[in-house]
């Protein structure tokens, strides 16, 4: 069908329609992106876009747990504790024994292995008791930081010191740029690379039959068993993975705020995170990122939007959860399928009305509407 | 055994407490036939049903699939016996397109893992393909290929029945357990169906539980007639039309009102 289309079209159809090679483009396209920010923005800004970035890696796995597998976390801001514990008690002075993706990978793994527990107990229940389940693990982790003071650090929490920019880094930078990196920008490389990482597996199982068995079990789950899928395995292999992606947002949220402690990850931030994956569009990765994004940056904006009305500074900060409230609405009313879902819909219709007459139905409409999603 | 049937139960009982809802119940499927189960409402039927996909397991009596025993079966088995079943509703995946709804009844053929998924190796790439491959044939085989990027709830009942019925056939079972497929049909479509069951008998045997006397009789080699949870007749359609005891327990009465009943 590309007979007459010329060679670097055909390559890029190539490109394009390989589930791998597609995320691995998109990826590093996205890595451009976040280097020409990174260079560009200040240590302030880097430092909210870092707190932007593990917002992002933890509403990933939320809108895999909740988007594509229809289990409901109250208590992904739990997990994300004991990611950012698990990473606090390494790097609780500076000198660190352990490099610091070998620290990410351990924390993700504990994460992964109270993720594993909770998951299995989890996958027994359903719609609010799941809710019910990991809402009390919301209130309660915290509680065990409180509960071990001599080695969690109690109510003050643990310290956490950041390990030095790696030379390597440092030297490619200054070459680059001609200045020296900044810790800051260092935290909000390590952050993003993270996240696209992230992105990347997750968009690759999303698209593969783990991500088709997740989503057949959240929309019928005797129907899914009964073409053969275990009912158990699929809802914890989900509950696996959103914990994972939620340890590793806790690992590096440690790194970038410098303490860990109870405090950072109340009820609040499960919340938060659920409330992102909603406004972004259930199950969508890139609606994930919007959410995180939104809920990263709204409340300044808001704020400096109230101060530059002439507001002083205390009306202007009661500006923001005015504004988070009324997107909430404005969302549910006007994009009940969040935003990533709206944009979709708005596609889907665009290209039906350029289709019209019906087309006939072949392999290549097919996999437009693969891509499409 | 190369003569044992694709499907047998013997002796088969189900109490639930104090209630017997299958007694005793004994039937076969031989390979290549279609087995009709018919009775009044709360027969049985459904129990039956459940029993032959391990939702329920008997107290008593034994399931046998090409004469193996399927002990401790549980639904999650049925590919791996080569069995599929289709659900009395209609059971699709509502938010996933009609192709992947039946990628998923091909997912047994797959075998690529959750690492080759994660990091989309070539391996599960390939699996991707072929299972994509094969649920555009099997659409296409049920003239559905033209739906194969919508979603089921834009489409009319009659193709959704249809996705539901691919999604079951895309595995190739060697035993298909059709629950009602039949329910919320037009006459034409139901002439339809029949057709494809008829079709089915060359690839495997089938078991259908169905309200529709018209299809039943069309379709079935062997009827089996259900009676609070006992088989009070078995034998061909013609046989068991003449049956008194059917008469007297079901099918006069049946009739009437499943020609009263509305399509859902």
């Amino acid at each position: 069908m590309a007979t007459s289309s010329a060679l670097p079209v055909r390559a890029w159809r190539r490109v394009w329609s390989g589930t791998g090679s597609r995320h691995l483009l998109l990826a590093l396209l996205g890595l451009l992106a976040v280097i020409v920010y990174v260079e560009a923005a200040s240590d302030f800004r880097n430092l909210q876009f870092a707190a932007f970035g593990y917002l992002g890696i933890a509403a990933g796995g939320l809108t895999v747990l909740t988007g594509l597998n229809g289990q409901l976390s109250l208590g992904h801001g739990a997990f994300m504790a004991i990611g950012a514990y698990t990473t606090a008690l390494f790097l609780d002075d500076g000198s660190p024994v352990v490099p610091l993706l070998g620290v990410l990978v351990v924390a993700t793994l504990v994460t992964v292995l109270a993720g594993a527990l909770i998951g299995a107990a989890a996958a027994r229940l359903h719609g609010p008791y799941i809710a019910g389940a990991t809402l009390a693990l919301a209130v309660g982790v915290p509680g065990i930081a409180l509960h071990f003071s001599d080695t969690l650090g109690g109510e003050q929490g643990l310290g956490v010191v950041a390990p030095p920019v790696p030379v390597w880094l440092l030297d490619l930078d200054y070459f680059f740029t001609g200045r020296d990196l900044t810790p800051s920008r260092y935290l909000s490389y390590v952050v993003w690379v993270c996240l696209i990482v992230t992105f990347v597996l997750l968009a690759n199982l999303s698209r593969s039959r783990v991500g088709r068995r997740w989503r057949a079990v959240r929309d019928d789950d005797v129907a899914a068993e009964v073409a053969g899928i275990h009912l158990g395995r699929a809802r914890v292999s989900a509950f696996v993975v959103s914990t994972a992606c939620a340890g590793l947002a806790g690992a590096v949220m440690a790194l970038v705020v410098r303490l860990t402690a109870p405090g950072g990850y109340t009820l609040t931030l499960s919340l938060t995170l659920l409330t992102a994956v909603v406004l972004g569009g259930l199950g969508s990765l890139w609606g994930a990122l919007i959410g995180a994004g939104l809920l990263s940056y709204l409340p300044q904006l808001a704020t400096n939007v109230g101060e530059s009305l002439g507001l002083d500074q205390t009306r202007a900060a009661e500006l923001a959860p005015l504004v988070y409230g009324a997107v909430m609405i404005a969302v549910i009313l006007l994009a009940p399928t969040g935003i990533a879902g709206a944009v979709r819909a708005l596609r889907a219709r665009r290209t039906a009305r350029a289709e019209r007459p019906p087309p006939q139905t072949t392999e290549s409409t097919v996999q437009q509407g693969e891509m499409s999603r | 055994m190369p003569h044992a049937p694709a499907f047998a139960m013997n002796g088969v009982t189900v109490r639930f407490g104090g209630i017997t809802a299958l007694d005793a119940v004994d039937l076969e499927v031989p390979r290549g036939r279609v087995l009709g189960v018919i009775g009044p409402n709360g027969a049985g039927k459904t129990t039956l049903f459940n029993v032959a996909c391990g939702f329920v397991t008997p107290a008593e009596g034994s399931v046998r699939r090409d004469g193996q025993p399927l002990t401790g079966l549980k639904p999650h088995h049925l590919p791996r016996h080569r069995m599929a079943r289709t659900l009395q509703g209609l059971g699709l995946f509502e938010r996933v397109s009609v192709l992947e709804n039946v990628m998923v009844g091909a997912d047994r053929t797959a075998t690529s893992g959750f690492l080759s998924s994660l990091l989309a190796l070539p391996r599960s790439a390939a699996d991707e393909r072929r299972l994509r491959e094969r649920a555009l044939t099997t659409l296409d085989e049920l003239g559905i290929a033209d739906y194969a990027d919508r979603v089921p709830g834009s489409l009319p009942y009659a193709i959704r029945k249809r996705v539901a019925l691919a999604r079951a056939l895309v595995g190739e079972p060697e035993l298909l357990l059709l629950d009602e497929p039949a329910s919320g049909l037009s006459d034409e479509e139901m002439e339809s169906l029949g057709d494809l069951i008829l079709a089915c008998r060359e690839r495997m045997s089938v078991m259908l539980v169905e309200h529709h006397m018209d299809l039943v009789m069309r379709v079935c080699d062997s009827i089996v007639v259900l009676d609070f949870g006992r088989v009070i007749a078995h034998g061909t359609p013609d046989e068991v039309r003449e049956d008194p005891a059917v008469l007297a327990a079901y099918l006069g009465d049946e009739v009437d009102r499943t020609a009263a009943e509305v399509p859902r």
